[in-house]
């Protein structure tokens, strides 16, 4: 019996049952369509919490003051206590350093801001020049801060794209002057709507040079200094430098701690693959459900046709002939529910994403691959004992049973 | 020298306790092209005696030899083999595979045997010619008279021109007519060459054989051309 003509035979077979072979294929295709689905769902959210990173800018350096831990980045330690200030001046000595780009130091608080009678709250971001380039936001009317000094207090702000909106509608904002807590400072710019931004939207803010902030706050010290290295190879040497200068600054006490976007993106994608690679076994449990079901399915039909296993025998077909056909037939039934599972899958994982559109629910590759594989690897292995019972049947009992 | 040759063959069964004797010391050559009819009452060892020759089962005791061959000592896939080559089969139930059409049924053997597709089409299509069942080709068993089920199932049991044609009741779910159109068939069939052992309870057949053996509690009573079964 040639290779073609078996899988013939085990395909008319599957088919000459109509009912049966819909319920096997329904059970497979779950198992498959729930690994498809659960693992565009884990590496969509990978996905998501990495874009979201990444939109932190490239090639960035974070100080934190307080160090929590010393190797290695986890959520703790963007949580961190204050033992030493970050200070501008400190932000100033990071940018004279070889490979640094840009350094933006940030300070932040809230206060209210008020324009002819309207009044809201809003965080207030001081920082500098650099920050807007450092982070790829993009102006939207006037312009950003002057390149200053950050000890000098510019009586300036740059609105948020919903702040503005909020104060003054459709009327012109740049030019005006509005009340920031008890200081009067002039609108000079309007950053464009963004989208996303870890944590921190653009749209809400209103940002100041890092000295009128500090000075509304009354405080010397900084939430962050932001710091972007030449390139992504720089980021290391950099990071070194930070702490040999920083260590220098505070007599010989490293106090800060330092976040990589590498490091940070590392962890994370670290956690999601896992957390994805975990939801796809709890998945591909139910793939070994429909193994057990496929080898119940075939040791049915093998009752069911044990006449026709009879007459092939008579017939002059091997118990190899047998056995072949019967692996066959459950290999057809395995591959026809993986791929109907793999369309429902993608369907699934369509709908999460018609549903979520900031989740990019695609399944990875390595997932759709497996879960195929495992169905054929199950429907077979769960044939092989359907099948030897079949290819060891009696031919005179077999042919005798109606 | 005899196509078939059965020397002192025993065939036991175990049922529950007891051990039934199929077969008890069976003597018996045939020769290539004869027709013989085996007859007896229930359960005296006909069938038994013709899954023997079937190679379907192995005796206890004797020794087969089917072309000279010992054909007991061979393992299941060179039976299977011999099965294929030299021996068909044609049972009182047609054991046609009901999702399969006549064609398709009818090239199973060639199919088992590995023929390339181009031949089995040729082969079948002449078969159905052969055996007037042409109009009925991709017809299904259930779409299909009790008579045009047995030709069907005598075209599939010849394809591969076996040397042995095996018949078991071959007319026994088939009415007077259809019978004797059966039974002319398999005539036709051995008349150009092929041996056929036709079991049967039916006396009007058995006598059409050239040869009759009949059998009562496994044993062989009378071989004999012309030893009709005795009247009931």
């Amino acid at each position: 019996m040639t290779p073609a003509d078996t899988l013939r035979f085990a395909t008319r077979a599957a088919t000459g049952y109509p009912l049966r072979t819909a319920l096997m294929v329904l059970a497979m295709s779950i198992g498959v369509a729930a690994v498809v689905v659960l693992t565009a769902l884990g590496d969509g959210a990978r996905r998501y919490v990495i874009d979201e990173f990444s939109a932190l800018g490239s090639n960035l350096v974070i100080v934190l003051p307080g160090r929590s831990e010393t190797g290695g980045v986890n959520l703790n330690s963007l949580v961190t206590t204050t033992p030493r200030d970050l200070t501008v001046s400190d932000a100033e000595a990071l940018r004279r350093a070889p490979h640094v780009l840009r350094v933006a130091p940030l300070s932040v608080g809230n206060s209210e801001i008020a324009f002819g009678g309207r009044l809201r709250n809003v965080l207030v971001l001081g920082t500098n020049a650099d920050f807007l380039e450092l982070r790829r936001y993009r102006i939207g009317q006037g312009r950003f801060l002057p390149a200053e000094d950050n000890t000098r207090a510019s009586a300036v702000v740059v609105l948020g794209a919903t702040i503005r909106d909020e104060l003054f509608g459709n009327a012109p904002a740049v030019g005006r002057m509005v009340r920031i807590g008890d200081r009067r400072l002039r609108v000079i710019g309007v950053m464009a709507p963004s989208g996303k931004g870890l944590g921190m939207n653009t749209d809400e803010l209103v940002i100041t040079p890092v000295a009128t902030a500090q000075a509304m706050f009354d405080t010397n010290t900084l939430f962050r200094i932001l710091i972007e290295a030449r390139g992504r190879e720089a980021i290391a040497p950099v990071q070194q430098q930070i702490e040999a200068l920083l260590r220098a600054r505070r007599g010989g006490e490293l106090d800060v701690t330092l976040i990589t976007q590498d490091a940070v993106l590392g962890t994370f994608d670290r956690i999601l693959t896992t957390l994805t690679l975990g939801v796809a076994g709890i998945a591909a449990i139910s793939l070994a459900v429909a193994g057990v079901l496929v080898m119940n399915v075939m040791l049915v039909a093998v009752t069911q046709r044990t006449p026709e296993i009879g007459l092939l025998k008579a017939l002059g077909a091997t118990g190899r002939n047998i056995r072949l056909a019967f692996l066959a037939e459950a290999a057809v039934l395995s591959l026809a529910g993986a791929f109907a599972g793999l369309a429902l899958g993608h369907a699934g994982a369509w709908a999460l994403r018609l549903a979520y559109p900031v989740l990019p629910a695609w399944p990875p590759d390595w997932a759709v691959l497996a879960a195929i594989g495992t169905a054929l690897a199950t429907g077979i292995l769960f044939g092989v004992i359907p099948a030897r019972r079949a290819a060891r049947l009696d031919p005179i009992q077999a042919l005798a049973k109606r | 020298m005899a196509q078939i040759e059965l020397t002192g063959i025993e065939r036991c069964f175990q049922l529950g306790d007891s051990q039934v004797h199929a077969l008890r010391n069976v003597t018996l050559t045939i020769a290539a092209g004869e027709y013989v009819a085996v007859m007896g009452p229930s359960g005296s060892g006909k069938s038994t005696l013709l899954n023997l020759l079937g190679l379907l089962d192995r005796p206890n005791a004797g020794s087969y030899l089917l072309e000279g061959r010992d054909v007991t000592t061979l393992d299941a896939d060179e039976q299977a083999e011999v099965r294929r080559n030299r021996i068909g089969f044609i049972f009182q139930s047609f054991h046609l595979v009901a999702r399969l059409t006549a064609a398709e049924n009818i090239a199973l053997p060639m199919m088992l045997a590995g023929l390339p597709a181009a031949e089995r089409r040729a082969r079948v299509r002449r078969a159905l010619d052969d055996f007037g069942l042409a109009s009925r080709a991709e017809h299904r068993p259930d779409q299909l008279s009790g008579g045009q089920r047995q030709r069907v199932a005598i075209a599939r049991a010849t394809i591969l021109r076996p040397a042995v044609l095996l018949a078991d009741e071959p007319t026994g779910n088939l009415d007077r007519s259809t019978g004797q159109d059966v039974t002319a068939l398999m005539e036709e069939l051995n008349a150009s060459g092929m041996t056929l052992v036709v079991v049967t309870h039916d006396p009007v057949m058995g006598g059409r054989a050239r040869r009759q053996i009949l059998m009562e509690d496994g044993a062989i009573v009378s071989n004999a051309p012309g030893a009709l079964a005795p009247p009931p």
